[in-house]
Order: structure tokens, then C-alpha cells, then sequence
């Protein structure tokens, strides 16, 4: 039914650049001359959870830090609400990946969540009173308010992701970008993560979440971004979550149960 | 007898006072080279700024500070700068880059150091290990008092590098737990690196009259890496990391003068005994730290087998009785059972005794009441266990006794009372054995 190219034009009405939160025009990336994404284009529409999928080396983490400007791109323009990157950066606020820190670093929960306030706080001057306040408001709202004073390899691997998403929520921004939120978490945090998430949609908000379970899926996003170093597809979930995309996406393997042995290996290696 | 007799506080106290100075500086900046696991690029910047120091001989022509200053901490920006472009090659890896770099900077040092003691006054020993023992010689005159050039120039270090720390503490903190968010939220993390390490090689090239070139890595390094042994919070492992440098420093002179004394030599370089020193705090350290000391970590775990082992042996005696109430088992016995050795068991044996939870026999043990008590709640609590891991687990009834038998050691009453509403209401095991109630009135 859905034979649709992966195409630059979203299927939605044009919005008005401002409005629309991430467009990404032509993106290409390269590692030490190799492409990791190539020609990568589309529009994600405002207050949507967007999930990105894709095999492992799709090139799922390059594009999040290339639109964050971490790496460098070699083509293409990333706007956020209209603008580029730089000018619109506070209004980002990025997740990323658990393994990317060094969890025996000498800090606690709550001063881990406080570092999403540095911007507001300002170059040189201390941490307050009003922004530990905030950091503990964000640290309730996930639910481990009791393990704010522990050293941050002392918390579970579900505690961990939640001081994370904490540190997101004070950023207060307008578009976030989750690096694997759900990876390797309990089903307890995976649940506080889809509830958050819904709050931040509510709250007008949009989210780019890289997930790999695509059995949730349908289940936690409006919209997906099916990415194999190009866009396979993107749109929302019920026009192009389709097992024909997925096969294009994933290639001629067995995607699901590939998929499960490979959450499987990464569950028992966060053990 | 010990070489303190000549002790003089004019000339100790500066030195002391020059160790400290340094040893402080550089312990500051130190802490977030440890926690960035950079410790190896402070090494390759401190070794580096040898060939900016011998260049600076060559052109001025004489030791004056400010061109030697200049060139050296350009060399050791350059080394930062180097390592990181022959790193974004590729293919080579950060530790083989610095390896290059350090190597080559430090041997061209080294050989235009000696072709410079030729013609300028210095010594290529003083460079490589230092001349803190010189330090009251040289001194220059502030408001009316002699102070030692090197102890103005390395307190005015010191305070550059306390401000940096106290003013960016938020925004080193930030770029050393997660440069990828420091950069995202306009804390460009590429800068604060490149000013940190700036400012280790001005520490670095401020140091290398007292510790010399190559001990000053040992003053970055090693009190905060002994002090993140310590503890789990920046600012107590920076307040710490300076306490412990100002210990080497002092304890590092005194024993200069007083070790080699005892074997019957002079006294021995200062800066060679601070990096001792320092390196002595760091193994007692790693060896009684609260939470990673080894010994700590090795007690603890001594602690925990034994107990388990005194858990294991009244749980097998509950099991005998329950089998037959009459038996009355040896050492031997339970060990064979156990797979424990003598020592242990014997021990453990003797404790238990003491403790009243078992009577002694003749070698023949038995349960008394209280004995008897935590035994049946281990019991019971194993039993319950074996219930949930097939019920809810999905475990086969083979395999849960291993299991069982491990999470046995780590059930309170109140899991036990949820292990219970959580399997199916019975009085036997997966196995058919009886599960023994909570308290047993008889």
C-alpha cells in the first residue's frame, strides 16, 4: 500500500519554518571520508514524539549529533525553528546516549541534573539555592527524588537514564534529542520515560527519540524517521511503520528477531 | 642523629614553603586531569616544554622569566594542539599521539639543553629534577623583605590557578563529566580544555626550577588520584587533593634530610622525596580508602563469606535434624557437606558456639533455641525462594537450589513476608520438603 521514495516533502500542510521544530536539508556526514549519513532530509511537525529507527551503524546517533553541531557535517543545513543551530540553541536540549559518561565522575544525582541550569545560570557564577530547588523539582517528577544525594555509579541503570531525563527536563526546552533513552532500562523506568514524554507532548513539545525496540514503536511515537544512512522513510507511524519499510530499512534480514537478540546482548552487557 | 639538628627556618621554611607552593598549584589543576583521564597529556605538556625552555636559553641568552615563560607554555599549548590533530587522522590512537609528540619534543629539549650548557649558565640536572634546595638563594626584594623569586613566581601561579578553579569549578565541572552538553548549552568545552591546559603548562614551566621537569607530572597527578580514592565528591576530592599535596611536600623535604641519614648518606633531593611521599599517600590510599580501599574492600568481603558460611552451617544443621533429629554432626561432617575448609569451618564452628546459637558436644554439634530460630527463617526463606524462581522465573526445579541458596543470605523478614504473598499458598517446596513457618512456639 505505502510504495512512497523516500521523499523530501512531508505528507503534512506546510508549516511556517519558525514553527517547524528540526528540518534538516540535504545532511551528509562523513568519518575519516567514509559516509555515515548520506543526503538526509525531512520536517518533523511541532508537539510530536518522533522516534528515529534503524539497524546498528544507520548512522542514528551521527545525525543527532550532527544537527547539534558535535560533529562536523560535510553538506547540508540543519534549522531549528527556522534558524540555524547556533542562534536557536537554547531552545534544544539534548539526552545523550548512558554509556557516553563516565558514571564513577565524583558528582551526584542532583548536581548531574543541576548542569542542565548552567546556561540559565550563567558563565562563572555559583549554583544557587533556587537552582537546586528546580533540579530536585525535576528529580521528583521522575520519581528518584529519594537517591538525589548518591553518587551517581551507586544508581541502577534505570535510576541513571532517569537523572538524565531530570537534566532534560530543566533545560526547558522546545525540541529534544534522546540518544537511546530506553536502552537497557527496567520496566518501571520505561514507563516513567513514556509518561514524561507524554507530559513533554502535552506541554507542546517536541521530542526525537532513537529507539531500538520496534515493538513499542507504534506504541510511543506519532512519527518515525526510518533511517538506514539515508531516510528510508519518515512520516507518521501509521503510514510508514510498514513491514515493507522495515525490510527496506533493516535490509533482507530477520529484523525482529535480530532485534530482540540484540537488546538481548545489551541487557546482559548493562548487567 | 637524624640531620633535623641543622635545621634552618629561614632555608627549610622557604624550601618547604616552595614544595608547598608547587605542589598545591599543580595538585589544583591536577584533579580534573585525573577525572578527564588526561593524566597522561599533563605528562606529555610538562615533558614537552623542555625544547621551548632550551630555545628560550638559546635567543635570550640568559635564565630571564619572561621569554622563557613564553616560549615554554607555547611549547606545551602546542603539544595539547599536536596531539589532538595527529589523533584526528585517525587510525592512530590519543595515547600513541602523545607518545610521538612528547617523545621527539622532549629529546630535541634535551639535546639543545646540552648544546645550550655550553654557552649559558645551566645545568641540564636542574632542569630535569629541579634545584629546590636553591630556592632561598635567589631572591628579590618585595616592600622591604627577601623573598625567594621562586616562591613570588609560584604563589602567583598558585593564585591564578585557585581563581580559575574557584570561578570555573561549574564550567569545568560541566566539560569534564559531558563535553557533548557543555558545548550544547554554550560552554564550549574545546575552550575550557585549551585553558586548562594553558595553565598546566605555566604551572608546569613555573615548577621546573623546584621539582624540575620531569617529577612535576608526579605533583599533577598523583595527591588527586589519591584523593578521588577518598571520596566521591569533586569539591572534598579538590580540598583533599591540596591537603595531601601540602603533606608530600612537607613530609617530602623533612625526609630528604632525615631518610638518608639513617643509612648513613647526605641528604637526598627534596622534590625526588615529595614525589615519594606523594606516591606513599597514594598507596595508603588505595590500600584503607572507606569505600575502594582494597584492604577495606578485602575485610569486607571476608566479613560477608564468613557470615554466609555461619548461615550455611546452622541452615545444614536444621536440614540434619529435620531428617533425623537424633544426628549430631562433626566438623568433618559438615565440611564434607559444606565443600569449607578446616580453618574457616573450625572458626566459624567456635563463634557460632560462643554466640549460642549452637552447643558443642565433644566435637558434636547441635542447635540450641536461638540457633535453631534463624536457622528455620533461613530455611524458610529458601524454600520461599525456590517457589517464586519456578513460579515466577519460569526455573525448572533443578536449577533454583544454586539460586536459592545465594539469595537465602539476603532475605529480611519483610521479604520474606512478600515472597510468601507472591507464591501460591503451601507448606512444601518445589521439591515437596516442608516450608518451615516464621516462628515456631515449642
Amino acid at each position: 500500500m505505502n510504495t512512497r521514495e523516500s521523499s523530501t516533502s512531508a505528507p503534512q500542510p506546510e508549516l511556517p519554518l519558525e514553527e517547524t521544530p528540526l528540518s534538516v536539508y540535504d545532511l551528509t556526514v562523513a568519518y575519516h571520508r567514509k559516509p555515515v549519513i548520506w543526503d538526509v532530509s525531512f520536517k518533523i511537525p511541532p508537539g510530536k514524539l518522533v522516534g528515529i529507527v534503524g539497524p546498528n551503524g544507520a548512522g542514528k546517533s551521527t545525525l543527532i549529533k550532527a544537527i547539534m553541531e558535535l560533529i562536523p557535517k560535510a553538506s547540508g543545513r540543519v534549522q531549528i525553528f527556522g534558524k540555524p543551530y547556533q542562534k536557536n540553541r537554547q531552545r534544544v536540549g539534548y539526552v545523550p546516549q548512558r554509556e557516553s559518561v563516565d558514571w564513577d565522575f565524583p558528582v551526584d544525582a542532583l548536581d548531574v541534573v543541576t548542569m542542565g541550569l548552567y546556561k540559565e545560570i550563567g558563565w562563572c557564577l555559583p549554583v544557587r539555592k533556587k537552582h537546586r530547588d528546580l533540579a530536585m523539582d525535576a528529580l521528583e517528577r521522575v520519581g528518584i527524588a529519594d537517591y538525589a544525594r548518591r553518587q551517581i555509579s551507586q544508581l541502577s541503570g534505570g535510576q541513571q537514564q532517569r537523572t538524565f531525563l531530570a537534566r532534560a527536563l530543566v533545560q526547558n526546552a522546545d525540541l529534544y534529542l534522546m540518544d537511546e533513552p530506553f536502552a537497557a532500562v527496567d520496566a518501571a523506568t520505561e514507563k516513567a520515560i513514556v509518561q514524561i514524554l507524554q507530559e513533554m507532548k502535552e506541554a507542546g513539545k517536541t521530542a526525537l527519540v532513537i529507539h531500538h525496540d520496534l515493538q513499542t514503536v507504534p506504541e510511543y511515537f506519532d512519527y518515525v524517521i526510518l533511517l538506514n544512512m539515508r531516510v528510508i522513510d519518515h512520516g507518521l507511524t501509521a503510514d510508514v511503520f510498514t513491514p515493507e519499510n522495515l525490510q527496506k530499512t533493516y535490509g533482507g534480514r530477520l529484523t525482529l528477531l535480530e532485534e530482540a537478540t540484540e537488546t538481548m546482548r545489551r541487557r546482559e552487557q548493562s548487567l | 642523629m637524624s640531620g633535623l639538628e641543622q635545621w634552618n627556618w629561614y632555608l627549610d621554611g622557604w624550601i618547604i614553603v616552595a614544595g608547598i607552593l608547587c605542589a598545591v598549584s599543580s595538585a589544583l589543576l591536577g584533579n580534573f586531569l585525573v577525572l578527564r583521564k588526561m593524566s597522561m597529556l599533563g605528562d606529555a605538556i610538562t615533558h614537552a616544554i623542555l625544547p621551548g625552555l632550551a630555545a628560550a636559553f638559546f635567543i635570550s641568552d640568559s635564565r630571564s622569566s619572561i621569554p622563557m615563560f613564553a616560549g615554554a607554555v607555547l611549547a606545551g599549548i602546542l603539544t595539547a594542539l599536536f596531539t589532538e590533530w595527529i589523533r584526528s587522522f585517525g587510525k592512530v590512537d590519543e595515547g600513541a599521539a602523545m607518545g610521538v609528540v612528547f617523545t621527539s619534543l622532549f629529546a630535541l629539549g634535551l639535546v639543545m639543553i646540552v648544546q645550550a650548557a655550553d654557552h649559558v649558565d645551566l645545568d641540564p640536572g636542574c632542569v630535569l629534577y629541579g634545584a629546590i634546595e636553591l630556592t632561598p638563594l635567589d631572591t628579590i626584594l618585595i616592600s622591604g623583605w627577601e623573598i625567594p623569586r621562586v616562591v613570588v613566581v609560584l604563589s602567583i601561579v598558585l593564585l591564578i590557578n585557585l581563581l580559575f578553579v574557584i570561578f570555573f569549578l561549574k564550567e569545568l565541572k560541566l566539560s569534564s563529566f559531558d563535553p557533548a552538553l557543555a558545548t550544547t548549552t554554550g560552554f564550549n568545552a574545546t575552550l575550557i580544555h585549551y585553558a586548562l591546559m594553558t595553565l598546566v603548562a605555566v604551572t608546569a614551566v613555573a615548577s621546573f626550577e623546584t621539582v624540575g621537569n620531569i617529577l612535576v607530572v608526579a605533583m599533577f597527578v598523583v595527591p588527586p588520584a589519591a584523593a578521588y580514592m577518598l571520596t566521591d565528591r569533586l569539591v572534598r576530592m579538590i580540598v583533599l587533593s591540596v591537603i595531601l599535596a601540602i603533606i608530600a611536600a612537607v613530609l617530602g623535604h623533612i625526609s630528604a634530610i632525615t631518610v638518608p641519614r639513617w643509612f648513613g648518606y647526605q641528604s637526598t633531593s627534596t622534590a625526588g622525596m615529595m614525589a615519594v611521599a606523594a606516591g606513599l599517600l597514594f598507596v595508603v590510599a588505595a590500600l584503607f580508602a572507606p569505600r575502594h580501599g582494597i584492604v577495606v574492600i578485602f575485610v569486607r568481603r571476608q566479613i560477608l563469606a564468613w557470615k554466609i558460611l555461619a548461615e550455611d552451617i546452622i541452615a545444614l544443621m536444621y536440614r540434619i535434624e529435620e531428617r533425623d533429629a537424633q544426628q549430631k554432626p562433626d566438623a568433618a561432617y559438615l565440611r564434607e557437606i559444606l565443600f569449607s575448609s578446616p580453618l574457616p569451618t573450625n572458626l566459624t564452628l567456635r563463634y557460632l558456639t560462643r554466640h549460642d546459637q549452637i552447643t558443642d558436644s565433644d566435637g558434636m554439634y547441635e542447635l540450641t533455641k536461638t540457633g535453631r530460630d534463624r536457622a528455620r527463617q533461613l530455611v524458610r526463606s529458601h524454600r520461599l525462594w525456590e517457589h517464586y524462581l519456578v513460579e515466577h522465573a519460569g526455573m525448572s526445579a533443578e536449577n533454583i537450589h544454586k539460586q536459592a541458596e545465594q539469595l537465602e543470605h539476603f532475605t529480611d523478614r519483610q521479604l520474606r513476608e512478600k515472597l510468601n504473598e507472591d507464591t501460591i499458598d503451601t507448606d512444601q517446596d518445589p521439591h515437596g520438603r516442608p516450608i518451615p513457618p516464621e516462628n515456631k512456639t515449642n
